[in-house]
């Protein structure tokens, strides 16, 4: 009887998934637009029509992943994830260095960037170990254990010195939230957050002298029983060793550019000219938007090269631009309604694997969205990461709609699986 | 469970309210940014700052800044209909318009970038006017070199853009991809003071490229800073009649005023005209010039190296002298069968020894230098004898550079105990493998440098000053004269004078130059690869020097005839500043120094 159930693939989501990526399109034409040569959107020397290409690409993409067995992704979890991680290293040894990061490897012509991929293995290899033997008594050391599965790929992209992309991986960390990691050890990891960033804000002497009184303080409080004693002195003590090593880090550990953007994210006026004036033009862009925006096409700021990297990092500027407040609220919302989609689609799974990986989906997808955005309009330091289905380039399209279609694959056939 | 679903929802909803606020508040509330956008294009003109100024020793200026002028195209702008005239005005095919066009256009649509480079300021006059009818099209003045004469090439050196590669290697984080940087000779050594600093100008531009007054008023703007100007040694006069002379012959000649060490002259010939390494052919007449077979890039008084022949048998003398293995009017009687030799069989002291310049004679007294009788072992007691000579060479500034303030000094060579060791073993040599030492030939290697510091050791009578081409940087007198002395007292230099000044004192001959006394010593130098480099060292006048001179003119045979001529030359139009043996002038201008005119 089971299975005589036919599930359909998701109708909502793939609509909005084509919203996305036409709306993504339409604003690549705009921000390359030149309003002098009144180019036809479909000549190739337009970044619009090379868009058009990838899009039409990731169309037989899906078409793979459809054919693809669903229970291909679950069986070969583990060798897909180390697949993804022997190439991770190999570009380390093998690659070529573009801009300061050796994340590309060069075939021919082609040039394939094992982190994008990686973080479809990552999302697999996690979902794989987290859904095997579900025991209750064994769930909390899995579920820390666990955070090796993004901490690895992690650290071999920060080697390759891609900060950026090697961040998305710490989005997974949501993953474990929502599988029941303790909130303390969540708050403990925000803590030294809150604390890092403290560090870059504030002179190291007196920052530690605020926090020696604060401990002193809470000793006065808290500390009758020797247990919270101890519990107060060595927070104390790690959160001193912390403030030393953020200082260590962004001395003798960041690349000179990871610093000033580090740096310009306190303070984006101290260089206009140099990494703050990506921000800076950035935001002037988006502001003189204003309500409504210029329109279609009508854009000055990103028609004239004032925004770097304006169809990729950047192409929020151009919807900010163009079509004001409004416009970028409306995006806004889609993507939001998208997400809240994808959560639907997770917990209605019946399959703790399909689960858990469309919670991977969304917080790699989610954290893109946020930091992205959140750098142009300079809430976040800039670390050159794409917004999903609106930035040009074909690699990260290619990873986002992999990610949703084998989720969308997979949701079509809940039915099948067991129950665990 | 349920309430980390709801949580992870809400988070979702409160990131994007975040966000959507933070847009109302940029795009809304704060009305900078739409302001900004209005007066929104920043030009960042670089302020290139004016090279120092080069002068010669009397304030004769030598290398100088001429401006250039660029051609910018903004592709946005340009009018492809105006293609025609744009060709006709500078003058170049329609393919290679394409290509100037297609390189701007694939640089940037909407900024300027370089269409034609370097047009000199005449060319630019011509067509300044017609220029303005096109658009898209502005101008951006440059400054090169320029030079008031076409001499001392090698020395003054080039200045050319500077490369990534040196960009990677700079460490102070001075250069920037445009900036002109001193390739080599004193625009390299003196790089530093020549170069002033950069500056830069922010100039708020609207949309149409209109100038709407400085940036931040002003704030972020710096001004460059000129170069410091240089005054060199060097007597333009003596350099250009010198180069005159050397015209057409591979060689070198170097003079230095004995008493501070100030080079008077630096010929390396043949050499280039420094217009060429400067302007929109550069690159092409670099190439020729490098790919010139005769090496006109050589830097030869400083890099060339060739045994210094008969000139060493001053040194020589003085080694014996100072080391009491002969005596100024010691009578050494040779026969002519130790070694070949020009010089007839008889007997000779120093004096004579130098003038005649006997091979023989020197054999002798090398031998008693060498083997001393300290160690009953002859070799071991050439070792002794080696070395102790050996240490002697090196004090007159041989084998090692003399801190000459130009690039590439070459050190020459004075071969070593490990380097006979090598060759023949330890203990394996002793003075019959190494006696062409003697008369200055074997493996003995210096530069012309060395050779005229040679002149100015024997003029000072045992020390010298490190020859340098750089009087003055800016107010500051280059001051740093410090004695070396050589380890001869000056009491034994009189015989070695002696021989010196009789060589050049024979009424009539081409060294001679009436009424004035001065002191030189000719080598041929044997050349394994061709006919004989003629060679002349010496200095002038014998008592109060002002000139000591080295003049090496490669396959011209006896030292006697063209480096003796030349120098001569020099030495007469230096010291009284006019020339009256013509005839010795036309024999030299000539060139081919195969007449019998009596030495």
């Amino acid at each position: 009887m089971q299975n005589q159930i036919k599930y359909q693939v998701d109708f909502l989501a793939i609509v909005y998934f084509v919203l996305l990526v036409m709306l993504g399109w339409l604003n690549i034409y705009a921000a390359d637009y030149d309003p002098e040569l009144n180019n036809s959107i479909f000549s190739l020397d337009q970044s619009a029509a090379k868009q058009m290409l990838w899009i039409s690409a990731s169309i037989l993409l899906i078409a793979i992943v459809f054919i693809l067995d669903y229970r291909f992704y679950e069986s070969f979890g583990y060798i897909i994830y180390f697949g993804v991680i022997i190439l991770l290293v190999a570009v380390l040894f093998l690659g070529k260095e573009v801009a300061g990061s050796t994340s590309w490897f060069e075939i021919g012509f082609i040039k394939v960037q094992p982190s994008e991929f990686a973080k479809i293995g990552a999302a697999i290899g996690l979902a794989k170990y987290l859904s095997t033997y579900d025991d209750q008594r064994f769930k909390k050391q899995r579920l820390r254990r666990s955070a090796a599965f993004f901490l690895l790929p992690m650290a071999l992209i920060i080697l390759q010195g891609d900060l950026g992309s090697a961040m998305v991986y710490g989005s997974l960390v949501i993953v474990l939230f929502r599988e029941g990691l303790s909130v303390r050890l969540l708050l403990f990891a925000l803590y030294i957050l809150l604390i890092f960033f403290l560090t870059l804000l504030l002179d190291q002497w007196i920052l530690l002298v605020v926090i020696l009184a604060i401990s002193l303080i809470a000793l006065g409080l808290f500390a009758r029983a020797t247990k919270g004693f101890v519990k107060i002195i060595s927070i104390t003590l790690l959160t001193f060793c912390l403030v030393k090593s953020v200082d260590f880090v962004l001395n003798d550990v960041l690349k000179a550019h990871q610093k000033q953007r580090v740096l310009s994210l306190i303070n984006p006026n101290a260089d206009p000219l140099g990494i703050g004036w990506n921000v800076m033009q950035s935001k002037i862009a988006i502001g003189s938007g204003g309500f409504m925006g210029k329109g279609f096409l009508k854009g000055t700021q990103t028609k004239f090269d004032f925004v770097p990297a304006q169809t990729t990092d950047f192409i929020f500027c151009t919807i900010g631009e163009e079509h004001g407040w409004l416009g970028g609220t409306f995006i806004l919302i889609i993507f939001g309604a998208f997400f809240m989609r994808l959560l639907m689609i997770a917990e209605r799974q019946k399959s703790a694997f399909v689960r858990i990986y469309g919670y991977a989906v969304f917080s790699i997808m989610f954290f893109h969205f946020a930091i992205n955005i959140a750098m142009t309009i300079g809430l976040f330091p800039v670390i050159g990461i794409p917004l999903p289905f609106f930035s040009y380039g074909g690699s990260s399209l290619w990873t986002f709609t992999a990610l949703l279609f084998i989720l969308l694959k997979l949701d079509s056939k809940r039915a099948s699986f067991l129950q665990h | 469970m349920t309430e980390r679903i709801f949580g992870i929802r809400l988070f979702l909803v409160l990131t994007i309210l975040i966000l959507s606020i933070r847009l109302f508040s940029i795009q809304i509330i704060d009305k900078t940014y739409k302001k900004a956008a209005e007066g929104n294009f920043i030009k960042k003109i670089i302020d290139y700052p004016y090279r120092g100024l080069i002068y010669d020793r009397y304030g004769e200026l030598l290398v100088y800044n001429e401006p250039v002028f660029d051609i910018e195209i903004l592709p946005r702008e340009a009018k492809l209909e105006d293609s025609v005239d744009i060709k006709a005005l500078f003058d170049i095919t329609q393919e290679d318009f394409d290509k100037r066009y297609q390189k701007a256009r694939r640089f940037s649509k909407n900024l300027s970038s370089i269409f034609y480079e370097k047009l000199s300021n005449e060319r630019f006059a011509k067509i300044q006017d017609r220029l303005i009818d096109f658009e898209g099209f502005s101008v951006q003045s440059r400054i090169t070199r320029g030079y008031t004469v076409n001499a001392l090439s090698n020395a003054l050196g080039y200045v050319g853009q500077v490369t990534s590669q040196q960009i990677g290697m700079d460490t102070s984080g001075y250069y920037k991809s445009g900036d002109n940087i001193g390739v080599t000779g004193i625009e390299n050594t003196y790089e530093e003071y020549l170069r002033g600093l950069r500056g830069v100008r922010f100039n708020k531009v609207d949309v149409r490229g209109v100038y709407m007054g400085a940036y931040e008023n002003g704030s972020f703007d710096t001004l460059s800073i000129p170069g410091l100007d240089i005054r060199l040694t060097v007597d333009a006069e003596l350099q250009l009649y010198a180069e005159k002379l050397m015209k057409d012959k591979i060689g070198s000649v170097v003079a230095i005023d004995p008493t501070t060490g100030e080079i008077l002259a630096l010929v390396s010939s043949p050499t280039y005209d420094p217009v060429l390494l400067t302007g929109r052919d550069y690159s092409k007449n670099y190439l020729d010039i490098q790919s010139d077979t005769t090496k006109p890039l050589f830097n030869r008084p400083l890099q060339a190296m060739y045994p210094p022949g008969s000139m060493f048998k001053t040194i020589q003398a003085l080694i014996a002298l100072q080391d009491h293995k002969i005596e100024a009017k010691e009578i050494i009687k040779v026969d002519g069968s130790l070694i070949g030799d020009h010089a007839p069989p008889g007997p000779y002291d120093v004096e004579r020894a130098i003038t005649k310049s006997s091979n023989n004679y020197f054999f002798k007294v090398f031998r008693r230098v060498i083997q001393q009788g300290i160690d009953a072992n002859p070799y071991i007691d050439t070792r002794i004898g080696f070395e102790n000579w050996r240490i002697h060479v090196l004090q007159f500034g041989f084998g090692q550079n003399l801190g000459v303030d130009l690039p590439n000094e070459k050190s020459g060579f004075v071969p070593s105990l490990e380097f006979y060791d090598k060759i023949y073993g330890k203990d394996r040599w002793k003075f019959s493998n190494i006696y062409s030492l003697s008369i200055g030939q074997g493996e003995l290697n210096v530069t012309p440098m060395q050779m005229a510091n040679l002149g100015a050791i024997l003029a000072n009578r045992g020390f010298f000053y490190a020859p340098h081409i750089v009087k003055k940087v800016g107010d500051i007198n280059n001051s740093e004269l410090e004695r070396h002395f050589v380890g001869v007292d000056s009491a034994h230099f009189q015989s070695v004078l002696d021989g010196m000044q009789a060589l050049v004192s024979v009424p009539g001959s081409r060294g001679y130059i009436p009424g004035l006394i001065f002191c030189g010593k000719t080598s041929t130098v044997q050349n394994s690869q061709g006919i004989d480099h003629s060679g002349f060292m010496g200095f002038a006048p014998r008592e109060n020097p002002k000139i000591a001179i080295a003049v090496y003119v490669e396959n011209s045979g006896w030292g006697a005839r063209a480096a003796l001529s030349t120098a001569s030359l020099l030495i007469e139009k230096y010291i009284t500043g006019t020339v009256k043996k013509v005839w010795l002038e036309e024999y030299v201008l000539k060139g081919d120094f195969e007449d019998a005119k009596p030495n």
